[in-house]
Protein backbone atom coordinates (compact mmCIF):
# COMPACT_ATOMS: atom_id res chain seq x y z
CA UNK A 1 0.00 0.00 0.00
CA UNK A 2 1.87 3.29 -1.29
CA UNK A 3 0.75 7.22 -0.84
CA UNK A 4 0.21 7.01 -4.36
CA UNK A 5 -2.67 4.22 -4.21
CA UNK A 6 -4.34 6.01 -1.71
CA UNK A 7 -4.35 9.37 -2.86
CA UNK A 8 -5.78 7.63 -5.82
CA UNK A 9 -8.87 5.84 -3.90
CA UNK A 10 -9.37 8.91 -1.71
CA UNK A 11 -9.61 10.71 -4.62
CA UNK A 12 -12.35 8.36 -6.08
CA UNK A 13 -14.68 8.11 -2.99
CA UNK A 14 -14.29 11.54 -2.45
CA UNK A 15 -12.65 11.77 0.51
CA UNK A 16 -10.06 14.43 2.49
CA UNK A 17 -7.67 13.17 5.09
CA UNK A 18 -5.35 14.89 7.40
CA UNK A 19 -1.85 13.98 7.19
CA UNK A 20 -2.86 12.24 10.83
CA UNK A 21 -5.60 10.13 9.15
CA UNK A 22 -3.48 9.52 5.99
CA UNK A 23 -1.21 7.94 7.93
CA UNK A 24 -3.55 5.52 10.22
CA UNK A 25 -5.31 4.42 7.00
CA UNK A 26 -2.19 3.74 4.88
CA UNK A 27 -1.39 1.02 8.13
CA UNK A 28 -4.53 -0.33 8.13
CA UNK A 29 -5.10 -0.79 4.53
CA UNK A 30 -2.08 -2.46 4.65
CA UNK A 31 -3.13 -4.68 7.22
CA UNK A 32 -6.66 -5.28 4.77
CA UNK A 33 -4.14 -5.52 1.94
CA UNK A 34 -1.91 -8.27 3.57
CA UNK A 35 -4.89 -10.00 4.44
CA UNK A 36 -6.02 -10.25 1.10
CA UNK A 37 -2.75 -11.33 -0.05
CA UNK A 38 -2.81 -14.19 2.50
CA UNK A 39 -6.02 -15.18 1.41
CA UNK A 40 -5.53 -15.03 -2.62
CA UNK A 41 -2.74 -17.64 -1.68
CA UNK A 42 -5.49 -20.28 -1.14
CA UNK A 43 -6.19 -22.84 -4.29
CA UNK A 44 -9.74 -21.68 -5.49
CA UNK A 45 -9.58 -24.28 -8.41
CA UNK A 46 -12.47 -25.14 -9.30
CA UNK A 47 -14.83 -23.34 -6.77
CA UNK A 48 -18.24 -21.15 -7.58
CA UNK A 49 -17.18 -17.44 -6.42
CA UNK A 50 -20.02 -16.35 -3.81
CA UNK A 51 -22.33 -14.09 -5.43
CA UNK A 52 -23.97 -13.84 -1.49
CA UNK A 53 -23.50 -15.05 1.88
CA UNK A 54 -27.22 -15.84 1.65
CA UNK A 55 -28.41 -19.26 0.25
CA UNK A 56 -31.72 -17.85 -1.28
CA UNK A 57 -33.19 -16.23 -4.22
CA UNK A 58 -33.88 -12.76 -4.76
CA UNK A 59 -37.48 -12.04 -4.20
CA UNK A 60 -39.69 -10.18 -6.96
CA UNK A 61 -42.17 -7.69 -6.38
CA UNK A 62 -45.32 -7.03 -8.30
CA UNK A 63 -45.03 -4.08 -10.89
CA UNK A 64 -47.78 -1.75 -8.63
CA UNK A 65 -47.06 2.16 -7.28
CA UNK A 66 -47.07 1.43 -3.67
CA UNK A 67 -45.20 4.63 -2.46
CA UNK A 68 -46.86 7.92 -1.89
CA UNK A 69 -43.68 10.12 -2.12
CA UNK A 70 -44.67 13.43 0.77
CA UNK A 71 -41.91 15.48 -1.07
CA UNK A 72 -41.70 18.24 1.56
CA UNK A 73 -40.59 15.91 4.15
CA UNK A 74 -37.79 14.61 2.07
CA UNK A 75 -37.11 17.90 1.11
CA UNK A 76 -37.15 19.50 4.61
CA UNK A 77 -33.79 17.66 5.79
CA UNK A 78 -31.79 18.80 2.52
CA UNK A 79 -29.71 21.94 3.32
CA UNK A 80 -30.55 24.04 -0.04
CA UNK A 81 -33.86 23.54 -2.45
CA UNK A 82 -35.91 25.51 -4.62
CA UNK A 83 -38.89 25.45 -6.79
CA UNK A 84 -39.34 21.53 -5.77
CA UNK A 85 -35.63 20.79 -6.78
CA UNK A 86 -32.39 19.89 -4.60
CA UNK A 87 -30.13 22.39 -4.81
CA UNK A 88 -25.94 21.73 -5.14
CA UNK A 89 -22.96 23.77 -6.15
CA UNK A 90 -22.88 24.09 -9.67
CA UNK A 91 -21.89 21.15 -11.66
CA UNK A 92 -20.34 21.48 -14.81
CA UNK A 93 -20.79 19.43 -17.95
CA UNK B 1 -0.32 12.90 -50.25
CA UNK B 2 -2.93 10.11 -51.59
CA UNK B 3 -5.84 10.36 -49.41
CA UNK B 4 -6.07 7.13 -47.36
CA UNK B 5 -8.99 4.55 -47.97
CA UNK B 6 -10.49 4.72 -44.30
CA UNK B 7 -13.33 2.31 -42.82
CA UNK B 8 -15.01 3.06 -40.30
CA UNK B 9 -16.34 0.96 -37.45
CA UNK B 10 -19.39 1.78 -34.84
CA UNK B 11 -20.89 -0.24 -31.99
CA UNK B 12 -24.14 0.82 -29.85
CA UNK B 13 -25.07 1.07 -26.45
CA UNK B 14 -28.69 1.51 -26.27
CA UNK B 15 -30.15 2.83 -22.85
CA UNK B 16 -33.70 1.45 -23.16
CA UNK B 17 -36.63 2.84 -20.36
CA UNK B 18 -38.69 -0.32 -19.28
CA UNK B 19 -42.74 1.07 -19.43
CA UNK B 20 -42.95 -0.28 -16.12
CA UNK B 21 -45.51 0.88 -13.70
CA UNK B 22 -43.18 1.63 -10.74
CA UNK B 23 -39.90 1.89 -10.67
CA UNK B 24 -36.96 -1.04 -10.53
CA UNK B 25 -36.13 -1.34 -6.80
CA UNK B 26 -38.98 0.63 -5.48
CA UNK B 27 -43.02 1.24 -5.36
CA UNK B 28 -42.76 4.83 -6.48
CA UNK B 29 -44.62 5.61 -9.92
CA UNK B 30 -42.12 5.49 -12.96
CA UNK B 31 -43.99 8.67 -14.82
CA UNK B 32 -42.47 11.11 -17.35
CA UNK B 33 -43.33 14.94 -16.44
CA UNK B 34 -44.59 14.69 -13.10
CA UNK B 35 -43.47 17.55 -10.54
CA UNK B 36 -39.91 17.36 -9.91
CA UNK B 37 -38.85 15.38 -7.10
CA UNK B 38 -42.42 14.25 -6.30
CA UNK B 39 -42.03 10.27 -7.84
CA UNK B 40 -38.86 10.12 -5.71
CA UNK B 41 -39.34 8.00 -2.59
CA UNK B 42 -36.85 6.83 0.24
CA UNK B 43 -35.53 4.06 -1.71
CA UNK B 44 -34.67 6.30 -4.68
CA UNK B 45 -33.45 8.54 -2.44
CA UNK B 46 -30.78 6.09 -1.07
CA UNK B 47 -31.93 7.39 2.80
CA UNK B 48 -30.37 5.11 5.05
CA UNK B 49 -31.56 1.87 5.88
CA UNK B 50 -33.82 1.40 2.66
CA UNK B 51 -33.46 -1.79 0.24
CA UNK B 52 -33.75 -2.08 -2.98
CA UNK B 53 -36.93 -4.79 -4.15
CA UNK B 54 -36.44 -6.52 -7.80
CA UNK B 55 -39.49 -5.29 -9.75
CA UNK B 56 -41.01 -8.63 -11.69
CA UNK B 57 -41.67 -7.02 -14.30
CA UNK B 58 -39.09 -5.60 -15.20
CA UNK B 59 -36.78 -8.71 -15.05
CA UNK B 60 -39.96 -10.11 -17.40
CA UNK B 61 -39.00 -7.20 -20.43
CA UNK B 62 -35.89 -7.86 -20.11
CA UNK B 63 -36.41 -11.72 -20.87
CA UNK B 64 -38.75 -11.20 -23.84
CA UNK B 65 -36.12 -9.02 -24.96
CA UNK B 66 -33.78 -12.06 -24.77
CA UNK B 67 -36.21 -14.38 -26.50
CA UNK B 68 -37.17 -11.71 -29.71
CA UNK B 69 -33.57 -11.54 -30.65
CA UNK B 70 -32.33 -14.82 -29.88
CA UNK B 71 -29.92 -14.32 -27.14
CA UNK B 72 -28.56 -16.73 -24.20
CA UNK B 73 -30.49 -16.57 -21.24
CA UNK B 74 -28.94 -16.39 -17.93
CA UNK B 75 -30.08 -19.49 -15.62
CA UNK B 76 -29.41 -16.85 -12.86
CA UNK B 77 -27.78 -13.02 -12.75
CA UNK B 78 -26.80 -11.03 -10.24
CA UNK B 79 -26.65 -7.33 -9.77
CA UNK B 80 -23.54 -4.55 -8.94
CA UNK B 81 -22.35 -1.85 -8.09
CA UNK B 82 -21.02 0.84 -10.40
CA UNK B 83 -19.57 3.34 -8.19
CA UNK B 84 -19.03 7.12 -9.11
CA UNK B 85 -20.00 10.74 -7.14
CA UNK B 86 -22.30 12.99 -9.17
CA UNK B 87 -25.56 14.40 -7.66
CA UNK B 88 -28.19 13.03 -9.74
CA UNK B 89 -27.19 9.78 -8.28
CA UNK B 90 -28.39 9.69 -4.75
CA UNK B 91 -26.95 6.50 -3.25
CA UNK B 92 -22.81 7.50 -4.61
CA UNK B 93 -23.50 4.33 -6.78
CA UNK B 94 -25.57 3.01 -9.28
CA UNK B 95 -26.97 -0.74 -9.40
CA UNK B 96 -26.17 -2.45 -13.07
CA UNK B 97 -25.29 -5.37 -13.49
CA UNK B 98 -21.30 -6.43 -14.58
CA UNK B 99 -20.17 -9.61 -15.13
CA UNK B 100 -23.71 -11.69 -15.30
CA UNK B 101 -25.95 -9.52 -16.99
CA UNK B 102 -29.20 -11.30 -17.58
CA UNK B 103 -29.58 -10.84 -21.46
CA UNK B 104 -26.54 -12.47 -23.20
CA UNK B 105 -25.23 -12.98 -26.65
CA UNK B 106 -27.82 -11.94 -29.57
CA UNK B 107 -28.48 -11.15 -33.20
CA UNK B 108 -30.86 -7.96 -34.67
CA UNK B 109 -31.17 -8.29 -38.19
CA UNK B 110 -32.08 -4.78 -39.66
CA UNK B 111 -32.50 -3.66 -43.09
CA UNK B 112 -30.74 -1.21 -45.24
CA UNK B 113 -30.38 -0.44 -49.09
CA UNK B 114 -32.78 -3.39 -50.06
CA UNK B 115 -30.10 -5.61 -48.19
CA UNK B 116 -30.70 -7.47 -44.70
CA UNK B 117 -27.82 -7.12 -42.47
CA UNK B 118 -27.47 -9.01 -39.24
CA UNK B 119 -25.98 -7.01 -35.95
CA UNK B 120 -24.13 -8.76 -33.26
CA UNK B 121 -26.06 -7.84 -29.41
CA UNK B 122 -23.14 -8.80 -27.25
CA UNK B 123 -25.76 -8.74 -24.08
CA UNK B 124 -28.42 -6.28 -21.99
CA UNK B 125 -28.18 -5.75 -18.54
CA UNK B 126 -30.85 -4.21 -16.15
CA UNK B 127 -29.52 -1.12 -13.93
CA UNK B 128 -31.45 2.19 -12.64
CA UNK B 129 -31.67 5.18 -13.91
CA UNK B 130 -29.87 8.06 -12.51
CA UNK B 131 -32.14 11.75 -11.78
CA UNK B 132 -31.60 14.88 -13.82
CA UNK B 133 -29.15 17.41 -13.48
CA UNK B 134 -30.52 21.08 -14.11
CA UNK B 135 -28.04 23.37 -15.26
CA UNK B 136 -29.25 26.29 -16.49
CA UNK B 137 -31.45 28.49 -14.16
CA UNK B 138 -29.85 28.72 -11.12
CA UNK B 139 -26.99 30.61 -10.58
CA UNK B 140 -24.14 29.13 -9.43
CA UNK B 141 -26.23 26.68 -8.28
CA UNK B 142 -27.38 23.23 -10.15
CA UNK B 143 -31.23 21.66 -9.81
CA UNK B 144 -31.34 18.18 -8.78
CA UNK B 145 -34.72 16.37 -9.95
CA UNK B 146 -34.56 12.38 -8.87
CA UNK B 147 -37.90 11.44 -10.36
CA UNK B 148 -36.23 9.85 -12.56
CA UNK B 149 -34.11 8.07 -10.43
CA UNK B 150 -35.03 4.23 -10.13
CA UNK B 151 -36.14 4.14 -13.28
CA UNK B 152 -35.91 0.91 -15.02
CA UNK B 153 -33.47 0.83 -18.16
CA UNK B 154 -32.11 -1.84 -20.14
CA UNK B 155 -29.07 -1.23 -21.58
CA UNK B 156 -28.23 -2.87 -25.05
CA UNK B 157 -24.75 -3.29 -26.63
CA UNK B 158 -24.08 -4.21 -30.07
CA UNK B 159 -20.77 -5.78 -31.12
CA UNK B 160 -18.83 -2.90 -33.72
CA UNK B 161 -20.89 -4.75 -36.58
CA UNK B 162 -21.80 -0.85 -37.94
CA UNK B 163 -19.67 0.08 -40.99
CA UNK B 164 -21.27 3.67 -41.65
CA UNK B 165 -23.61 6.58 -39.90
CA UNK B 166 -26.75 5.50 -42.23
CA UNK B 167 -26.13 1.55 -40.48
CA UNK B 168 -25.93 3.07 -37.06
CA UNK B 169 -29.40 4.96 -37.58
CA UNK B 170 -30.78 2.02 -38.91
CA UNK B 171 -29.63 0.27 -36.79
CA UNK B 172 -30.86 2.41 -34.02
CA UNK B 173 -34.60 2.65 -35.80
CA UNK B 174 -34.71 -1.50 -36.14
CA UNK B 175 -34.08 -1.42 -31.91
CA UNK B 176 -36.51 1.67 -31.62
CA UNK B 177 -38.87 -0.82 -33.52
CA UNK B 178 -38.33 -3.95 -32.20
CA UNK B 179 -38.68 -2.75 -28.31
CA UNK B 180 -41.96 -0.76 -29.01
CA UNK B 181 -43.33 -3.84 -31.08
CA UNK B 182 -42.73 -5.83 -27.46
CA UNK B 183 -44.63 -3.18 -25.73
CA UNK B 184 -41.40 -2.91 -23.52
CA UNK B 185 -40.51 0.63 -24.09
CA UNK B 186 -42.70 3.76 -25.17
CA UNK B 187 -39.82 4.69 -27.61
CA UNK B 188 -40.38 8.41 -27.12
CA UNK B 189 -36.93 10.01 -28.09
CA UNK B 190 -37.91 13.20 -27.49
CA UNK B 191 -38.64 12.45 -23.27
CA UNK B 192 -35.29 10.25 -23.38
CA UNK B 193 -36.64 6.81 -23.61
CA UNK B 194 -34.26 5.56 -25.60
CA UNK B 195 -30.82 6.82 -25.59
CA UNK B 196 -27.54 6.29 -27.32
CA UNK B 197 -23.93 5.97 -26.85
CA UNK B 198 -21.45 5.81 -29.80
CA UNK B 199 -18.50 3.88 -30.15
CA UNK B 200 -16.81 5.49 -33.20
CA UNK B 201 -13.01 4.13 -34.54
CA UNK B 202 -11.49 4.25 -37.90
CA UNK B 203 -9.03 2.05 -39.58
CA UNK B 204 -6.89 1.66 -42.89
CA UNK B 205 -9.58 -0.24 -44.65
CA UNK B 206 -7.88 -3.64 -44.89
CA UNK B 207 -6.67 -3.41 -41.82
CA UNK B 208 -7.70 -6.36 -38.76
CA UNK B 209 -6.89 -4.67 -35.66
CA UNK B 210 -9.25 -1.95 -34.41
CA UNK B 211 -8.28 1.73 -34.46
CA UNK B 212 -8.39 4.03 -30.79
CA UNK B 213 -12.33 4.63 -30.43
CA UNK B 214 -13.89 7.35 -28.81
CA UNK B 215 -17.44 7.03 -27.07
CA UNK B 216 -20.01 10.02 -27.81
CA UNK B 217 -22.64 10.51 -25.27
CA UNK B 218 -26.37 10.42 -24.79
CA UNK B 219 -27.66 10.83 -28.78
CA UNK B 220 -31.04 10.73 -28.53
CA UNK B 221 -33.02 11.31 -32.18
CA UNK B 222 -32.29 9.54 -35.48
CA UNK B 223 -30.51 12.43 -36.96
CA UNK B 224 -28.49 13.12 -34.36
CA UNK B 225 -27.17 9.97 -33.95
CA UNK B 226 -26.12 10.02 -37.77
CA UNK B 227 -24.79 13.60 -37.71
CA UNK B 228 -22.46 12.98 -34.50
CA UNK B 229 -21.08 10.02 -35.86
CA UNK B 230 -20.27 11.28 -39.53
CA UNK B 231 -18.70 14.27 -37.60
CA UNK B 232 -16.68 12.16 -35.43
CA UNK B 233 -15.25 9.61 -37.75
CA UNK B 234 -14.81 13.39 -40.02
CA UNK B 235 -12.66 14.09 -37.04
CA UNK B 236 -10.71 11.52 -36.29
CA UNK B 237 -9.56 10.54 -39.84
CA UNK B 238 -8.59 14.65 -39.94
CA UNK B 239 -6.37 13.73 -36.82
CA UNK B 240 -4.71 10.58 -38.24
CA UNK B 241 -4.13 11.84 -41.38
CA UNK B 242 -2.51 15.10 -39.90
CA UNK B 243 -0.20 12.74 -38.32
CA UNK B 244 -2.01 12.84 -34.74
CA UNK B 245 -3.30 10.04 -32.55
CA UNK B 246 -7.16 9.64 -31.38
CA UNK B 247 -7.42 9.93 -27.44
CA UNK B 248 -9.86 7.05 -25.90
CA UNK B 249 -12.21 9.80 -24.50
CA UNK B 250 -15.77 10.37 -24.15
CA UNK B 251 -17.19 13.52 -26.24
CA UNK B 252 -20.66 14.90 -26.80
CA UNK B 253 -22.40 15.70 -29.42
CA UNK B 254 -23.69 19.70 -30.45
CA UNK B 255 -26.29 19.92 -32.54
CA UNK B 256 -25.89 23.12 -32.98
CA UNK B 257 -22.93 23.86 -34.06
CA UNK B 258 -22.70 19.97 -35.27
CA UNK B 259 -19.55 18.73 -33.57
CA UNK B 260 -18.29 16.74 -30.72
CA UNK B 261 -16.57 18.29 -28.09
CA UNK B 262 -14.53 16.16 -24.97
CA UNK B 263 -16.61 15.61 -22.01
CA UNK B 264 -14.76 17.50 -19.01
CA UNK B 265 -14.68 16.29 -15.26
CA UNK B 266 -14.87 12.71 -15.80
CA UNK B 267 -11.17 11.83 -16.51
CA UNK B 268 -11.30 9.29 -13.19
CA UNK B 269 -14.63 8.02 -14.00
CA UNK B 270 -13.09 5.17 -15.38
CA UNK B 271 -12.59 3.43 -12.59
CA UNK B 272 -16.30 2.53 -11.55
CA UNK B 273 -14.99 -0.31 -8.90
CA UNK B 274 -18.06 -2.89 -9.30
CA UNK B 275 -18.33 -5.29 -6.84
CA UNK B 276 -22.13 -7.53 -5.91
CA UNK B 277 -24.94 -5.69 -4.33
CA UNK B 278 -24.79 -7.16 -0.92
CA UNK B 279 -28.66 -5.75 -0.46
CA UNK B 280 -29.80 -7.74 -3.62
CA UNK B 281 -29.49 -11.46 -3.91
CA UNK B 282 -28.74 -13.91 -6.90
CA UNK B 283 -32.17 -13.51 -9.56
CA UNK B 284 -33.13 -17.27 -10.54
CA UNK B 285 -34.68 -16.86 -13.92
CA UNK B 286 -37.22 -19.50 -13.51
CA UNK B 287 -38.81 -21.44 -16.19
CA UNK B 288 -42.37 -20.38 -14.72
CA UNK B 289 -40.70 -16.75 -15.79
CA UNK B 290 -39.25 -17.28 -19.26
CA UNK B 291 -42.77 -19.00 -20.41
CA UNK B 292 -44.65 -15.79 -19.24
CA UNK B 293 -41.68 -13.67 -21.03
CA UNK B 294 -42.20 -16.10 -24.70
CA UNK B 295 -45.62 -15.91 -24.83
CA UNK B 296 -44.99 -12.38 -24.92
CA UNK B 297 -43.44 -11.95 -27.91
CA UNK B 298 -45.63 -11.03 -30.79
CA UNK B 299 -44.72 -11.31 -34.15
CA UNK B 300 -41.43 -8.87 -35.04
CA UNK B 301 -40.69 -6.20 -37.53
CA UNK B 302 -38.94 -8.51 -39.68
CA UNK B 303 -41.12 -11.21 -39.70
CA UNK B 304 -43.37 -8.46 -40.78
CA UNK B 305 -41.68 -7.34 -43.56
CA UNK B 306 -41.27 -10.82 -44.97
CA UNK B 307 -44.96 -11.62 -44.50
CA UNK B 308 -46.08 -8.03 -46.25
CA UNK B 309 -43.20 -8.41 -49.16
CA UNK B 310 -44.42 -12.30 -49.89
CA UNK B 311 -47.95 -12.74 -48.86
CA UNK B 312 -48.83 -9.05 -49.79
CA UNK B 313 -46.94 -8.30 -52.59
CA UNK B 314 -46.04 -4.75 -51.13
CA UNK B 315 -42.75 -3.29 -52.58
CA UNK B 316 -39.79 -2.22 -49.80
CA UNK B 317 -40.70 1.38 -49.30
CA UNK B 318 -43.97 0.16 -48.42
CA UNK B 319 -43.39 -2.69 -46.21
CA UNK B 320 -40.47 -0.48 -44.11
CA UNK B 321 -43.15 2.54 -43.78
CA UNK B 322 -45.89 -0.11 -42.67
CA UNK B 323 -43.61 -1.71 -40.51
CA UNK B 324 -41.58 0.96 -38.90
CA UNK B 325 -44.42 1.80 -35.72
CA UNK B 326 -46.49 -1.08 -34.16
CA UNK B 327 -49.11 1.06 -34.45
CA UNK B 328 -49.35 1.92 -37.63
CA UNK B 329 -48.95 -1.85 -38.71
CA UNK B 330 -52.20 -2.68 -36.39
CA UNK B 331 -53.66 -0.04 -37.75
CA UNK B 332 -52.93 -1.17 -41.61
CA UNK B 333 -53.94 -5.07 -40.77
CA UNK B 334 -57.04 -4.31 -39.06
CA UNK B 335 -57.94 -2.18 -42.38
CA UNK B 336 -57.38 -5.33 -44.29
CA UNK B 337 -59.42 -7.21 -41.63
CA UNK B 338 -62.36 -5.78 -43.66
CA UNK B 339 -61.54 -7.54 -46.58
CA UNK B 340 -59.75 -4.63 -48.78
CA UNK B 341 -56.73 -5.15 -51.10
CA UNK B 342 -53.44 -4.90 -49.33
CA UNK B 343 -51.74 -2.34 -52.02
CA UNK B 344 -54.95 0.30 -52.00
CA UNK B 345 -55.33 -0.02 -47.86
CA UNK B 346 -51.29 0.83 -48.46
CA UNK B 347 -51.18 3.68 -50.30
CA UNK B 348 -54.61 5.19 -48.63
CA UNK B 349 -52.31 5.22 -44.98
CA UNK B 350 -49.39 6.52 -46.63
CA UNK B 351 -50.94 9.24 -48.59
CA UNK B 352 -54.24 10.56 -47.03
CA UNK B 353 -53.87 9.33 -43.42
CA UNK B 354 -50.50 9.92 -42.94
CA UNK B 355 -50.91 13.77 -44.05
CA UNK B 356 -53.85 14.20 -42.09
CA UNK B 357 -52.22 12.85 -39.31
CA UNK B 358 -49.07 15.24 -39.83
CA UNK B 359 -51.72 18.40 -40.10
CA UNK B 360 -53.57 17.74 -37.35
CA UNK B 361 -50.24 16.77 -35.62
CA UNK B 362 -51.95 13.58 -34.59
CA UNK B 363 -50.38 9.65 -34.11
CA UNK B 364 -52.18 7.21 -35.61
CA UNK B 365 -53.08 5.47 -32.63
CA UNK B 366 -55.27 8.89 -32.51
CA UNK B 367 -56.31 8.51 -36.35
CA UNK B 368 -60.45 10.12 -35.87
CA UNK B 369 -61.03 7.52 -38.66
CA UNK B 370 -60.97 4.18 -37.58
CA UNK B 371 -59.12 1.25 -39.82
CA UNK B 372 -62.75 -0.43 -40.13
CA UNK B 373 -64.02 3.10 -41.82
CA UNK B 374 -60.89 3.00 -43.99
CA UNK B 375 -61.57 -0.31 -44.97
CA UNK B 376 -65.12 0.08 -45.82
CA UNK B 377 -64.02 2.97 -47.67
CA UNK B 378 -61.58 1.28 -49.96
CA UNK B 379 -64.05 -1.31 -50.05
CA UNK B 380 -66.37 0.51 -51.89
CA UNK B 381 -64.54 2.30 -54.10
CA UNK B 382 -63.59 -1.30 -55.18
CA UNK B 383 -66.79 -2.20 -55.63
CA UNK B 384 -67.14 0.66 -58.13
CA UNK B 385 -69.90 2.00 -55.59
CA UNK B 386 -67.89 5.32 -55.24
CA UNK B 387 -65.49 7.21 -57.51
CA UNK B 388 -61.73 7.53 -55.57
CA UNK B 389 -62.51 10.96 -55.72
CA UNK B 390 -65.54 10.77 -53.82
CA UNK B 391 -63.64 8.77 -51.53
CA UNK B 392 -61.37 11.55 -50.60
CA UNK B 393 -64.40 13.41 -49.82
CA UNK B 394 -66.13 10.61 -47.72
CA UNK B 395 -62.82 10.37 -45.69
CA UNK B 396 -62.77 14.00 -44.97
CA UNK B 397 -66.12 13.57 -43.75
CA UNK B 398 -65.73 10.66 -41.24
CA UNK B 399 -62.27 12.42 -40.09
CA UNK B 400 -63.98 15.94 -39.21
CA UNK B 401 -67.78 14.53 -38.24
CA UNK B 402 -66.99 10.83 -37.52
CA UNK B 403 -69.58 8.50 -38.99
CA UNK B 404 -70.16 5.19 -41.14
CA UNK B 405 -69.03 5.56 -44.85
CA UNK B 406 -71.90 3.47 -45.99
CA UNK B 407 -74.32 5.43 -43.99
CA UNK B 408 -72.71 9.25 -45.50
CA UNK B 409 -72.47 7.60 -48.98
CA UNK B 410 -75.97 7.30 -49.14
CA UNK B 411 -77.14 10.52 -46.72
CA UNK B 412 -74.96 12.50 -49.37
CA UNK B 413 -76.09 10.98 -52.53
CA UNK B 414 -72.43 10.11 -53.19
CA UNK B 415 -73.27 6.70 -54.90
CA UNK B 416 -71.68 6.27 -58.20
CA UNK B 417 -74.25 6.42 -61.46
CA UNK B 418 -72.94 2.85 -62.07
CA UNK B 419 -76.56 2.52 -63.41
CA UNK B 420 -75.41 1.88 -67.44
CA UNK B 421 -78.65 3.38 -68.37
CA UNK B 422 -78.65 6.50 -66.63
CA UNK B 423 -75.45 6.70 -67.18
CA UNK B 424 -75.52 5.73 -71.55
CA UNK B 425 -78.19 8.24 -71.48
CA UNK B 426 -76.02 11.34 -69.93
CA UNK B 427 -73.41 10.17 -72.26
CA UNK B 428 -75.74 9.90 -75.73
CA UNK B 429 -77.17 13.50 -74.34
CA UNK B 430 -73.79 15.24 -73.51
CA UNK B 431 -72.71 13.66 -77.34
CA UNK B 432 -75.61 15.01 -79.29
CA UNK B 433 -74.47 18.53 -77.76
CA UNK B 434 -71.67 18.84 -78.89
CA UNK B 435 -71.38 17.89 -82.50
CA UNK B 436 -68.39 19.88 -83.54
CA UNK B 437 -66.05 18.18 -80.72
CA UNK B 438 -67.59 14.61 -82.04
CA UNK B 439 -65.89 15.86 -85.80
CA UNK B 440 -62.56 16.54 -84.58
CA UNK B 441 -62.34 13.12 -82.37
CA UNK B 442 -63.69 11.68 -85.70
CA UNK B 443 -60.69 12.98 -87.24
CA UNK B 444 -58.62 11.70 -85.16
CA UNK B 445 -58.19 14.22 -82.07
CA UNK B 446 -58.39 11.61 -79.66
CA UNK B 447 -57.77 14.41 -76.55
CA UNK B 448 -61.30 15.43 -77.40
CA UNK B 449 -62.03 12.71 -75.44
CA UNK B 450 -61.17 14.00 -72.04
CA UNK B 451 -63.70 17.02 -72.77
CA UNK B 452 -65.81 14.48 -73.10
CA UNK B 453 -65.06 12.50 -69.71
CA UNK B 454 -65.34 16.40 -68.01
CA UNK B 455 -68.82 17.18 -69.43
CA UNK B 456 -70.08 13.55 -68.24
CA UNK B 457 -68.79 13.50 -64.76
CA UNK B 458 -69.80 17.71 -64.39
CA UNK B 459 -73.47 16.38 -65.91
CA UNK B 460 -73.70 13.27 -62.90
CA UNK B 461 -71.97 15.05 -60.43
CA UNK B 462 -68.45 13.22 -60.43
CA UNK B 463 -70.28 10.43 -59.57
CA UNK B 464 -69.76 8.41 -62.52
CA UNK B 465 -66.86 6.22 -62.70
CA UNK B 466 -64.34 7.54 -65.03
CA UNK B 467 -63.49 4.21 -66.68
CA UNK B 468 -67.01 3.25 -67.38
CA UNK B 469 -67.85 6.49 -69.05
CA UNK B 470 -64.61 6.36 -70.68
CA UNK B 471 -65.75 2.89 -72.16
CA UNK B 472 -69.69 4.46 -72.52
CA UNK B 473 -68.25 7.53 -74.67
CA UNK B 474 -66.12 5.27 -77.02
CA UNK B 475 -68.97 3.40 -77.74
CA UNK B 476 -71.34 6.70 -78.29
CA UNK B 477 -68.48 8.29 -80.72
CA UNK B 478 -68.10 5.29 -82.40
CA UNK B 479 -71.83 4.85 -83.12
CA UNK B 480 -72.82 7.89 -85.32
Amino acid sequence: MDRQTLDRLTRLSQLQLSPEEERLVLEDLGHIVALIDEMQAIDTEGVEPLAHPLDMDQPLRHDAVTEAVDRARFLAVAPLTRDGLYLVPKVVE
Amino acid sequence: MAAMDWESVIGLEIHVQLATRSKIFSGAEAAFGAPPNTRACAVDLGMPGVLPVLNREAVRMALTFGLAIDAEIARTCRFDRKNYFYPDLPKGYQISQFDQPIVGAGVVEMEIDGATRRIGIRRAHLEEDAGKSLHEDYADMTGIDLNRAGTPLLEVVSEPDLRTPAEAEAFFREMHAVVRYLGICDGNLNEGSMRGDANVSVRPRGQQRLGERTEIKNLNSFRFLRQAIAHEIDRQIGVLESGGGVVRETRLYDPRADETRPMRGKELSDDYRYFPDPDLLPVRVTSELLAEARALVPELPRAKRRRYREDLGLSDSDTGFLTGDPDVAAYFEATLATGCGAKPAANWIMDRVAASLNRSGLDISGCPVAPEQLGRLIARIEEGVISGKIAGTVFDVVWEEGGEVDAIIDARGLRQVSDTGELDRIVRQVVADHPEQVEQFRAGKEKVLGFFVGRVMRETGGKADPRQVNVLLRDALRAR
